[in-house]
């Protein structure tokens, strides 16, 4: 072992732990390690406390058309409206205000990420869980098709599904869980496979344990912690999906504008210098996409055991 | 060896086969495409005649059989729209798509692995920093938004280089090549970067981790204790040993690549095979969907093969372990 | 016989400087090697063993540095050189040799190509030259068909042929030291054997130097001249190799040699040293063994000086096992 850093093979003192800890907490206290990551997670929940009461924050409903003019159409940002009060971010071709739009759009944007995660999850898992507990032709068939699909970039099988399916946002649902269910059921299985060599679960089997009894208070707590990282990064990733799709014209309609659908209708007055309408929605896509990212590199560290003392 | 190739070849065309019966049926059980052909002053009688001139007045299991006994020959269907074969619209349009992914992979390569190599050697240094951070931003940055603000930036504030098709091509063996003229190539400079960023992240991630763990080993202390001097260390030692995983990585990572040139095909108005998709999704015209799809699960299965080979070539316990058995 | 002096390290100090504190993994080590000798130097892992070993080719890495005391190979100092200097010197006047011969060799570049950069790195001399040296040195350590292994790569090597390659590459330039870092550990006894027997014969014929890092004291009495103790970064105990196995001075030594099951003590138990070696973070102001040490009283918590017990022979102990233990066996 001539390569292992000496003073880490030098240090046998255990770190002693504190006397009131408890995982939780210690979960926490790892977390806050990172500064930035605190900043991700604090910007995160204004994001998404944002989306949740658009209705009572945003200016203007941008969908009500008593409220919007197509007179104050392509406003730049700061100015006023007829009726007296300031486009903060200007205004998109239609004459809405665009920071309510973003603020709705933003709406959609989270909810169809986490709709189409918290089902991929509950879909991958359970494939996951039956692949690594059944085994032998079953598992092998289910990971072969898993294999199959994550050979294929997600964005490819999404736009033939879109394609098949056409427009709506139940549809792109369903694409994004398609696309997406084969990470978690391959890191479900991957963890549990790790679980089920463990003696306790073959102890818990000789006890006469029922299946279900051991799947569900034995191995799938143990694979809690990958579907967490997993599942932080697979969202951002389905948000910024839905926003491609939705900007390439066939993902959501117009009427439920997310915010990839207020970046594609700003991109063609863009090359007229009116970069607003596209730009801002972009920058709301960025931080909230990032924000997120951060937030599951933290969990990485934090949650992986092989990093942890 | 032999075996293994015949093994992944049936493999392959079974996946081919499944996806095309998928994607025939999904895409017949959405939409009528008779109505893109229908003006308001048809008559029935009219319709009729559209509908039978498509084919679409079979049955749905006579027309898969059709399309599966044509398919083999090599003939996957008319368009709708352009009343071509649509596998010969798909392949003039490949060359397009198959250069601005060339362009793309190789700005990674010559992007990534240098910066990668550089972080992974000084990885505390503020540079190393600011090229992870970077990274991050290129994994997080949807493709589509990165497009419109180099549009922006480059073609529309700063004004130096065009935003929109290929500029001049020279024709080599029949094939269109924007690369070989000078306007050419200030066509691809954004298309490309844009569609390599992902990649230009990935490559950095994966020299990095290569270098931050290949100088722990062994051999590279050993190198040392063989008085070798560090460029030959990192150049030859080093680079070799990472030169593996990233060339094998990349290359699966081509298909995505020319998946990904949808999007920027679409934003690039890159006259490529991405575009003819997004229309013909756009536009019902079925039977190029489906030709775009057996092109790409072929060119997929193409690509694993090749890389497979090439990674025999890069490592030689490979090379060993095949003759062995 | 009196030898001539290759190598000379007085108070050689090397510190890691982590987060956690300062790690002294050698501290204040002294010994010297004259021509044509072998010296083991034996410990547990952590004992500084390894660093001391990488001290002496400048291969320290940060956060770890030579804090003080001297290297002087044939007459010159060796600590404080810019590292351009210590380069130079690899390979060339003092070799290494590493522990696990399958780790050593880069897995992606042919021997040829391993072994001819090795020369060229010191020597301006053309790749032909340079083959025929890497051939001949592969011979050297008796590897058949030379020629034809030059073109292979690591991984068509067991493991024993490997570290004759490796000892094969140590010995291209003729170094006048090679510091060899459980070079057998990871291998067959048979093929320890073999190997042990060609590095004994290599030593004889050439005047080579060697310094033979290793936990295993039998490896140590066979093949070395004279033994250096390490303990907690520090020499304990050195002189000629029979005499410290036979009759060990520190009580270290001796719950060393009394842990090692031998063939004559059998049916006795096996002494074991109580507890574990010290933290290198935190290492007690005195002797750093008194913790685990059946003689320690008052006076341990004092450092002893390495002192010179018999002729040749020296120990750092206040209380040494001195005439009584002339048996060996277990206290």
């Amino acid at each position: 072992m001539t390569s292992l850093d000496p003073a880490s093979r030098a240090d046998p003192v255990p770190a002693v732990p504190k006397a009131a800890e408890t995982p939780l907490r210690r979960f926490v206290s790892d977390y806050c390690d990172s500064r930035l990551a605190v900043g991700a997670a604090l910007l995160l929940a204004v994001i998404v406390l944002v989306a949740l009461l658009a209705p009572w924050i945003a200016p203007q409903d941008p969908y009500d058309l008593a409220v919007v003019s197509i007179f104050d159409a392509r406003q730049p940002p700061g100015a006023q409206s007829m009726d007296g009060y300031t486009f903060w971010l200007g205004t998109d071709g239609a004459g809405r205000d665009l920071l309510s739009a973003i603020i709705y759009g933003l709406r959609i944007s989270l909810s169809v990420g986490v709709a189409s995660g918290v089902i991929a999850i509950i879909v991958g898992m359970t494939v996951g869980l039956l692949a690594a507990y059944a085994g032998g032709r079953t598992e092998n068939l289910i990971m072969r098709v898993v294999d199959i699909q994550l050979s294929l970039p997600a964005v490819l099988i999404a736009l033939i599904l879109l394609a098949i399916l056409g427009k709506g946002i139940d549809k792109i649902i369903i694409a994004l869980v398609i696309a997406q269910w084969a990470y978690y059921a391959r890191t479900v299985r991957a963890s549990a496979l790790v679980e089920r060599r463990r003696e306790y679960v073959e102890a818990a089997a000789c006890l006469g344990l029922s299946h279900a009894r051991i799947v569900f208070r034995h191995i799938l707590p143990n694979c809690v912690a990958p579907l967490i990282v997993v599942g932080t990064v697979q969202t951002a990733h389905a948000i910024a999906l839905e926003a491609t799709l939705s900007f390439l014209g066939v993902g959501l309609p117009q009427t439920e504008p997310s915010l990839g659908l207020l970046i594609s209708n700003g991109f063609e007055y863009m090359l007229s210098g009116k970069y607003w309408i596209a730009v801002f929605p972009g920058v709301a896509l960025l931080i909230t996409i990032v924000s997120i990212n951060m937030v599951g590199d933290q969990l990485r560290d934090v949650l992986n055991p092989r990093l942890q003392k | 060896m032999s075996v293994f190739i015949l093994r992944r070849l049936l493999q392959s065309a079974l996946v081919m086969v499944a996806m095309a019966v998928l994607v025939f049926f999904g895409v017949h059980l959405v939409g009528d495409p008779v109505y893109m052909f229908i003006t308001p002053d048809m008559d029935q009688a009219d319709i009729e005649n559209v509908t039978r001139a498509l084919g679409l007045d079979r049955p749905i299991w006579e027309q898969f059989w059709i399309f599966m006994t044509n398919a083999v020959r090599g003939n996957l269907g008319q368009s709708f729209i352009f009343g071509e074969p649509a596998l010969g619209l798909i392949l003039q349009r490949m060359p397009a798509t198959l250069e601005l992914a060339f362009a793309a992979l190789l700005m990674a390569v010559v992007i990534g692995i240098p910066l990668g190599l550089y972080a992974g050697l000084y990885p505390d240094g503020i540079p190393a920093k600011t090229i992870m951070a970077g990274s991050i931003l290129g994994f997080s940055l949807p493709t589509f938004w990165v497009g419109i603000m180099m549009i922006m930036i480059f073609a529309v504030i700063l004004g130096w280089l065009p935003s929109t098709g290929r500029g001049d091509t020279v024709e080599v063996f029949g094939l269109h090549l924007s690369f070989l003229t000078l306007d050419g190539l200030r066509h691809l400079a954004l298309p490309a970067l844009n569609l390599a960023l992902l990649k230009i992240s990935l490559v950095i991630r994966l020299t990095r981790a290569g270098t931050r763990e290949a100088m722990f080993q062994d051999y590279i202390k050993f190198a040392r204790a063989k008085g070798l001097s560090r460029p030959r260390i990192v150049g030859v030692h080093l680079l070799k040993n990472i030169l593996i995983p990233v060339v094998t990585v990349l290359g699966l990572e081509f298909g995505s690549l020319i998946a990904f040139s949808v999007v920027t095909e679409t934003i690039f108005a890159w006259p490529g095979m991405g575009k003819l998709l997004i229309e013909a999704i756009q536009q019902l015209d079925r039977p190029i969907i489906v030709a775009y799809l057996v092109m790409i699960v072929f060119l997929f299965v193409v690509i694993n093969l090749v890389v497979d080979i090439l990674y025999s070539i890069l490592d030689p316990r490979v090379r060993l372990g095949d003759r062995g058995q | 016989m009196i030898r001539e002096t290759v190598l000379e390290v007085s108070d050689l100090k090397t510190h890691f400087f982590t987060k956690a504190g300062v790690a002294k993994a050698v501290d204040g080590v002294s010994f010297s090697l004259g021509r044509g000798e072998v010296l083991g130097l034996v410990g547990e892992s952590g004992s500084g063993k390894t660093v001391t070993g990488f001290s002496l080719m400048g291969l320290v890495d940060p956060p770890g540095r030579i804090v003080s005391g001297s290297i002087r190979l044939g007459g010159e100092e060796l600590v404080g050189r810019p590292e351009e200097a210590w380069r130079t010197l690899r390979g060339r006047r003092i070799a290494m040799i590493f522990q696990d011969p399958m780790m050593t060799l880069n897995p992606v570049l042919r021997i040829d190509t391993q072994m001819i950069e090795a020369i060229r790195a010191h020597e301006d001399i053309s790749r032909e030259a340079a083959r025929e040296r890497a051939r001949e040195a592969l011979a050297r350590v008796g590897i058949p068909s030379p020629d034809e292994r030059l073109a292979a790569y690591p991984h068509q090597f067991s493991g024993g042929m490997r570290q004759r390659v490796a000892i094969a590459i140590a010995l291209l330039n003729e170094p006048e030291v090679i510091v060899a870092d459980e070079p057998t550990t990871a291998l067959d006894v048979t093929i320890q054997a073999q190997i042990l027997y060609e590095v004994q014969k290599l030593c004889a014929d050439t005047g080579l130097a060697m310094i033979w890092i290793t936990h295993d004291l039998a490896v140590v009495g066979g093949l070395a001249d004279r033994v250096a103790v390490m303990y907690a970064g520090r020499i304990v105990e050195q002189g000629p190799v029979d005499a410290v196995l036979d009759a060990p001075f520190h009580p270290y030594t001796h719950g060393l040699i009394g842990s090692v099951p031998s063939h004559n003590r059998r049916g006795h138990r096996l002494t074991q040293i109580p507890g574990m070696a010290p933290s290198l973070l935190h290492l007690p102001p005195g002797c750093s063994f008194a913790a685990r040490c059946p003689r320690a009283d008052a006076a341990c918590n004092e450092m002893p000086a390495l002192t010179e017990l018999s002729p040749g022979r020296g120990a750092r102990c206040h209380h040494p096992h001195l005439a009584e233990t002339a048996t060996g066996g277990a206290a």
